[in-house]
C-alpha cells in the first residue's frame, strides 16, 4: 500500500467517524430522548395521557385536517405535475416557483394570511357572513376547523407535486404523444401510461404529505385557539408542555411519541422506496 | 409541427385547475397580507418595525441562522462525501436519518431539544457542571436550527457528487495535487452551487422557523433569544394585527430574496451542466 492510498484509509475513517458522531448526536439522541421521556412514569401512565379528552379530540381535528390535506394536494400534484412536464408554456418557472412558495415561507405567516382574509379585519369576512345570512348557516374559518384544514393545506401544499416532476421530467412525453396521435384522450392516456410511472412516486408523496401535515404547528397555531375543539396533536403537546407540571411534560412526550413513531415509519418507507428505485435505474442502465 | 402546437390533450383544463388552485390557497391569501400591510401608514409601519423588540428578534434569528446554516455546510459536505464515495455498514440507516427533521414534526423536535439540554437533561445536565447554559441561549436556539436545516444541505449536494465525474480527480492526481488541493481546488468549486443551494434553504427555513425553536430559546424579551416568528405570533395573539402584518411583510421580503437568489443559482447550475 502506498503513502496517498494509507492516507485515504485514515482520512475515510476520520469521516465516517464524524458523520456517524453528528447524526447520533444531532438526530438519534433526541428520537431515543422523546420515547424515554414518554416512559418515565410507566406504561399505565402513558396509557392514561393517551387516553384524555383533550387528546382523543386532537387526535380527531388532526386527521380530519391530515385528510382533506392529503385528498386537495394529491388531486392537484397531480395535475400540476402533469401540467408543468407535458407542455411547454410561457411562465413555467414562474408557476413552479410561486406553487414552491410555501417552502420557504415561515409557517407563522401563512397562519397571518387566513387571518388576514378571513378574519375580522379580512376583505372575505362580508362574503361568509353574507353567505351565512342567505343560507341561515354558521360558517366560521378563523379560529375555526376550517382554518386549520386551510392552514395545514398551505404548508403541505407542494409537497406531492414536488416528488411527481422528477419522475414525470425523467419519463419524457414521447409516450403520451404517441398515446395521443392515436387517438387517446387525456384521461386514458394519463391511467394507461403515465400513472404506472408514477405511482411509486405519488405513493411516497402522500406519506410525506401526511407526515408533514400531522405534525404542523406554526401556521395551526395562529389559527386555533380551543383546546378540545379545534387543537390538534402537535398543539395538545404544546399546551402540555408548558403547562410545565413534571406529570403534564411527560404527558406531552406521551403524545409525541405517537408522532414520532410516524416520523419513523415515514423514513423506513423512504429508505425502501429510494433504494427500489436505485435498482430499477441500475437494471436500467445495465440492460442497454 | 407548428410551434405551440400541443399534441397531448388536456392542456386548457389542468392550466385553469393548477392557477385556480394556487390562486384560492396560496396566492390570494398572501395577497391579502400584502394588501393590509400597504395601506399601513408609513410611518406606522416604520414605528413598529424599528422597535428594539423587533430589531432584536431579526438580528437574532438572522445572525442564529446564519451561523446554523454554516455549520450545516461543513457537515452537509461531509455527510454527502461521506453517503457518496464510502461504502460501510450501516450506510443506508445513516441516509435514511439525515431525512429524520423533515418527518419530526417541529414541535416535538422543539421540546425534546429543550428538554435534552437544559440543565436536567440528558445533555444539558453534564454541560452546566461545567457551567455552560445551552437552553434559553442563543447557542440552544442555534442548535434547534442546525437540526432543522441538515437535511436541506446534504439532500442539496448529494445528487451533484454522484453525479461528478472521477476523470478530474484523477487528471488532478496525475497532474501532480495531492488530495487536499484535489478536493479545495477542483471537486469544492464543482460542489459550490448545490452548496450555495443548501445553504440558502436551510437560512431560509431557519429565518422563518417557529415550532422547533420557541421552547429551547426561551423567548426573553431581556436576553434577545426571541425570533422573528414568536414576535409576530405574539403580536397576533394581542390581536395587533397591522404589528403582525409590518413584521411579516419584511420576513416575506427576506425569504422572496434568498429564493430568487436560489433559483438564480439553480438556473445558472442547469445550463452550465447542460452545456457540459
Amino acid at each position: 500500500m502506498n503513502e496517498a492510498q494509507k492516507g485515504g484509509k485514515v482520512t475515510k475513517i476520520v469521516l465516517i467517524t464524524i458523520s456517524v458522531l453528528f447524526v447520533l448526536l444531532m438526530l438519534v439522541l433526541p428520537l431515543i430522548s422523546v420515547l424515554a421521556n414518554s416512559l418515565k412514569s410507566g406504561l399505565s401512565f402513558y396509557k392514561e395521557a393517551l387516553s384524555t379528552v383533550y387528546v382523543s379530540s386532537a387526535f380527531k381535528v388532526t386527521i380530519l385536517a391530515t385528510v382533506v390535506a392529503v385528498l386537495v394536494n394529491t388531486f392537484f400534484g397531480l395535475v400540476a405535475s402533469w401540467l408543468l412536464t407535458k407542455y411547454t408554456f410561457k411562465g413555467k418557472q414562474v408557476l413552479a416557483t410561486l406553487i414552491d412558495i410555501p417552502f420557504s415561507i415561515s409557517p407563522v405567516i401563512a397562519g397571518l394570511a387566513f387571518i388576514m382574509t378571513f378574519g375580522r379585519m379580512g376583505w372575505a369576512a362580508p362574503i361568509i357572513d353574507s353567505i351565512n345570512e342567505a343560507l341561515g348557516t354558521d360558517i366560521k374559518i378563523v379560529f375555526a376547523l376550517p382554518g386549520v384544514c386551510l392552514a395545514t393545506i398551505f404548508v403541505t401544499f407542494p409537497f406531492v407535486s414536488r416528488e411527481l416532476i422528477p419522475v414525470l421530467n425523467a419519463q419524457g412525453k414521447d409516450e403520451e404523444e404517441a398515446a395521443a396521435l392515436m387517438g387517446a384522450k387525456g384521461f386514458t392516456i394519463f391511467k394507461k401510461i403515465t400513472f404506472p410511472h408514477i405511482k411509486w412516486a405519488l405513493l411516497y408523496g402522500i406519506i410525506l404529505c401526511t407526515a408533514r401535515a400531522l405534525g404542523e404547528f406554526g401556521a395551526v397555531n395562529a389559527l386555533s385557539k380551543t383546546r378540545g375543539e379545534t387543537f390538534t396533536l402537535p398543539l395538545e403537546i404544546d399546551a402540555l408542555y408548558l403547562a410545565g407540571s413534571a406529570d403534564s411534560i411527560t404527558a406531552s412526550f406521551a403524545v409525541s411519541s405517537l408522532l414520532v413513531i410516524i416520523a419513523i415509519i415515514v423514513l423506513i418507507f423512504r429508505n425502501i422506496f429510494e433504494h427500489g428505485s436505485k435498482e430499477k435505474e441500475e437494471q436500467h442502465k445495465s440492460a442497454h | 409541427m407548428r410551434k405551440g402546437k400541443r399534441v397531448i390533450p388536456g392542456f386548457g383544463l389542468t392550466f385553469g385547475i393548477t392557477i385556480a388552485m394556487l390562486s384560492i390557497l396560496i396566492l390570494i391569501p398572501l395577497a391579502s397580507v400584502l394588501v393590509y400591510a400597504f395601506r399601513l401608514s408609513p410611518k406606522e409601519f416604520w414605528e413598529t418595525v424599528t422597535t428594539p423588540a423587533v430589531l432584536y428578534a431579526f438580528g437574532t434569528s438572522i445572525l442564529c441562522s446564519l451561523i446554523a446554516a454554516i455549520i450545516n455546510s461543513v457537515f452537509g459536505v461531509i455527510l454527502a462525501w461521506v453517503l457518496v464515495r464510502y461504502n460501510f455498514p450501516g450506510k443506508r440507516i445513516l441516509d435514511g436519518l439525515i431525512e429524520l427533521p423533515f418527518a419530526l414534526p417541529t414541535a416535538v423536535a422543539g421540546i425534546t431539544l429543550s428538554k435534552m439540554y437544559s440543565t436536567t437533561g440528558e445533555i444539558g445536565e453534564p454541560l452546566s457542571k461545567l457551567g455552560i447554559r445551552i437552553s434559553y441561549t442563543h447557542i440552544g436556539l442555534t442548535i434547534a436550527l442546525i437540526f432543522i436545516g441538515i437535511p436541506f444541505v446534504v439532500r442539496a449536494i448529494q445528487p451533484v457528487l454522484e453525479k461528478l465525474d472521477s476523470q478530474y480527480e484523477e487528471a488532478s492526481f496525475i497532474l501532480g495535487g495531492n488530495r487536499r488541493q484535489t478536493f479545495f481546488k477542483v471537486i469544492l468549486p464543482e460542489l459550490r452551487p448545490s452548496l450555495i443551494t443548501g445553504f440558502g434553504l436551510a437560512f431560509a427555513r431557519g429565518i422563518g422557523e417557529y415550532g422547533s425553536v420557541i421552547y429551547i430559546s426561551g423567548n426573553s424579551q431581556k436576553e434577545h433569544t426571541q425570533v422573528v416568528s414568536y414576535v409576530i405570533m405574539q403580536k397576533l395573539n394581542y390581536m395587533d394585527y397591522s404589528g403582525a402584518t409590518s413584521i411579516a411583510l419584511i420576513l416575506l421580503i427576506v425569504s422572496f430574496l434568498l429564493l430568487l437568489l436560489i433559483n438564480i443559482v439553480q438556473v445558472k447550475q442547469s445550463r452550465r451542466t447542460n452545456n457540459v
